[in-house]
């Protein structure tokens, strides 16, 4: 009896094919706009992490100001970078399995054989451990090792973006290229990798672009290289060196620790807070003992990566879904209600309740399929201009907004799902017409 | 074929209560051709609608065919309505976008029956009401009395024991009216029984019987009376018919 509903459902759509067209532009409508706001939630929600996300942590604590809280928001949260001192001080924990400590930097890069123009690369100062805890995948070569990070040695690690820039993408291991003049060497070039969001640098911005080079954290205090990401301070101090800063109450860097069982978090919770407790004894934190160690969905969710207006536009924007359907079950009743003379002879001729019900919901379900598709490709195109011309502008998170075929068939489902939902009122309605009334006045 | 016994019906608003039927009993025989006659509002059609089992009703007994029908569930009645039962109607109500092969289709969709014998009984159905050259026009293509005479097809395609004409001449002119009363005799002497309402008291004269409704009740009827042409077993069906009519 299906094909018999579906070529009925096709034969109502040719006798109004108005209506039909302006049913299905209402899912459309809907469905589009819910597919690039979800589109866009998703992407920003995500987790890179994955199976991971649970045992890599995020330690913070709490160095910030006796007199005011760091978060005017929840002024129970503690900082979310670290001094030097401190940062420093957690990496000589034995506790981790893995552990690192970085920030962002940068500076001009060239070749010392004229083969590339000089050009600023983002740079992340980092550890050994950053490419295996981060799971980041190479192209060619590795990560250096930890002796290269006591050297320190003049080493580092180009993004393949960067590898295409500085040698066009050959193979670049064991070449070298000058960072602020001084020589470094290539050991490793990554592959393509966009973790999405940038979940261990949130405080940098979550939707930034990856560096384009990787070289071992203690160049940092040789080179004196400053931070180029976010720097707060609290504490009026006079800084008029680097090394000053170094010794600072400003925050500028991050730690991110693996810890692999439940014990070994828990020592290290325990080792956060001693630090801190002895810490006191020297004049520093003069805050109550506030420390936190965070996952990676505990870290997100602290720095707000899915922000409230973000929450609060997909919620409006299934509300938005909610009205064109509402507006779509009007549409159905009146045209079912017009088609009941219709359905009262099917009746009479025995059609039951349950078959009028079945082929009317088929109507509303080919009506929502269409709307679905149509809608399904608006969003498509949603997404794509907003990726072309306000995603530089506008919004981080929208210039790597993803053409994802996953999100279509949600939104697809969600119009067929919605559809049958908007026709059922109608459907049960013409189903339970009484048919006598109707056969006088066909 | 169809036995009611005070069945009574009830029509209500937030004001009035209009009692269509009252106590209404009714007896009619297989092979009958009854005719039911009476004035505007009586109840005639209400009865029309109770008998097809299109309208529930307040109270009493009707048995459809031996089967008490008062308790049955809407896929039941769906059921035995389509089975049993062929609906003609004054004005027609044809499928305006349906060509005439399917509307006459319909009842057969229901039934859930193959395709090949499905275009069989169309064909044989049309052939009987000799509009079988015009299985591709669509109502709006056809004059009145063959529109009236494509529903009697669809009424007949599904091979009923009862079927049940509410005016069915009512919109058709007199040469018209003749040759659809002269088919409705027709199908009756193959054994199908019908039920007509009608004011037309030249066409309720034609009938085996005539019963009178007034006021929701029968107020006059004429006993029963075996028509005197032979009737073969009912289930010949639009085969059989189809062989009478060529």
């Amino acid at each position: 009896m299906f094909a018999y509903y579906l070529e009925l459902a096709l034969r109502s759509f040719k006798r109004n094919p108005g209506l039909t067209a302006l049913m299905v532009f209402a899912i459309a409508l809907g469905i589009s706009v819910c597919m690039i706001t979800l589109t866009t939630y998703r992407a920003a929600s995500a987790n890179p992490a994955g199976d991971r996300s649970s045992i890599l942590f995020a330690p913070s604590i709490d160095s910030w100001d006796p007199n005011q809280s760091y978060d005017d928001r929840d002024k129970t949260l503690a900082p979310t970078m670290l001094t030097y001192r401190d940062a420093r001080a957690l990496y000589a924990s034995g506790i981790p399995d893995r552990k690192v400590i970085m920030y962002k930097s940068g500076g001009t890069y060239r070749r010392a054989d004229k083969g590339m123009a000089p050009q600023y690369f983002a740079t992340r100062m980092t550890t050994a451990d950053f490419f295996a805890m981060f799971e980041v995948p190479f192209l060619y070569g590795g990560a250096w090792d930890a002796k290269a990070d006591a050297g320190p040695d003049p080493v580092l690690v180009l993004s393949k973006k960067g590898n295409q820039e500085a040698f066009g993408g050959v193979n670049s291991i064991g070449k070298t290229v000058l960072f602020k003049n001084r020589e470094f060497r290539v050991v490793g070039v990554l592959d393509d990798w966009e973790p999405m969001p940038k979940y261990f640098d949130v405080s940098n911005g979550a939707f930034q672009d990856l560096e384009d080079a990787y070289v071992p954290f203690s160049w940092g205090q040789v080179m004196e290289l400053g931070s180029h990401g976010n720097t707060n301070c609290w504490k009026t101090e006079v800084i008029d060196s680097f090394q000053a800063f170094l010794n600072s109450e400003c925050i500028s860097f991050e730690a991110w620790v693996e810890l692999r069982t439940a014990e070994k978090q828990r020592a290290y919770r325990e080792f956060l807070d001693n630090y801190v407790v002895e810490q006191k004894k020297h004049g520093r934190f003069p805050r109550p003992l506030n420390n936190y160690l965070y996952d990676v969905d505990g870290w997100l969710e602290r720095n707000q990566v899915v922000q409230d207006d973000n929450k609060a536009m997909l919620t409006m924007a299934f509300a938005f879904l909610a009205v064109c359907l509402v507006n779509t079950v009007g549409l159905l009743l009146a045209k079912f209600l017009n088609a009941a003379p219709s359905a009262g002879v099917r009746r009479a001729l025995g059609a039951s309740r349950r078959d009028i019900f079945w082929q009317h919901l088929t109507e509303s379900g080919v009506v929502a399929l269409a709307g679905g598709m149509v809608g399904g490709l608006l969003g498509l195109c949603g997404i794509w201009a907003l990726r072309a011309w306000y995603g530089r502008f506008v919004d981080e998170a929208t210039r790597a907004l993803p053409f994802d075929e996953a999100n279509f068939l949600i939104c697809v489902a969600i119009a067929i799902a919605a559809g049958i939902a908007a026709g059922l009122y109608p459907a049960w309605r013409i189903g339970r017409a009484a048919p006598a009334s109707y056969l006088k006045v066909q | 074929m169809l036995s009611m016994t005070n069945v009574s019906k009830i029509f209500r608003t937030d004001l009035i209560e209009t009692h269509a039927l009252r106590n209404f009993s009714l007896e009619v025989k297989a092979g009958e051709f009854l005719a039911v006659t009476g004035p505007s509002g009586s109840g005639k059609t209400t009865f029309l609608n109770i008998a097809g089992l299109l309208e529930p009703y307040e109270s009493g007994s009707y048995k459809l065919d031996d089967v008490e029908v008062t308790d049955l569930s809407d896929d039941v009645r769906s059921g035995l309505r389509n089975q049993k039962i062929g609906f003609i109607f004054q004005s027609f109500n044809l499928m305006p976008d349906l060509n005439v092969f399917d509307n006459v289709d319909v009842p057969l969709r229901y039934r859930r029956m193959k395709s090949a014998e499905r275009h069989k009984r169309i064909t044989n159905a049309l052939e009987i009401v000799g509009l079988a050259a015009r299985m591709k026009h669509v109502p709006a293509q056809l004059s009145g009395g063959q529109q009236q005479r494509v529903a009697i097809a669809r009424a007949l395609a599904g091979d009923p024991k009862l079927i049940l004409a509410d005016e069915p001449t009512g919109n058709l002119d007199s040469l018209m009216a003749r040759q659809v009363l002269e088919l409705l005799e027709k199908i009756n002497e193959m054994g199908t029984t019908i039920i007509m309402v009608t004011h037309d008291p030249e066409l309720a004269r034609r009938a085996h019987r005539n019963v009178q409704v007034v006021d929701g009740q029968i107020s006059d009827f004429k006993p029963y009376e075996p028509h005197p042409t032979p009737t073969p077993a009912h289930g010949a069906g639009v085969g059989a018919l189809a062989t009478a009519g060529a």
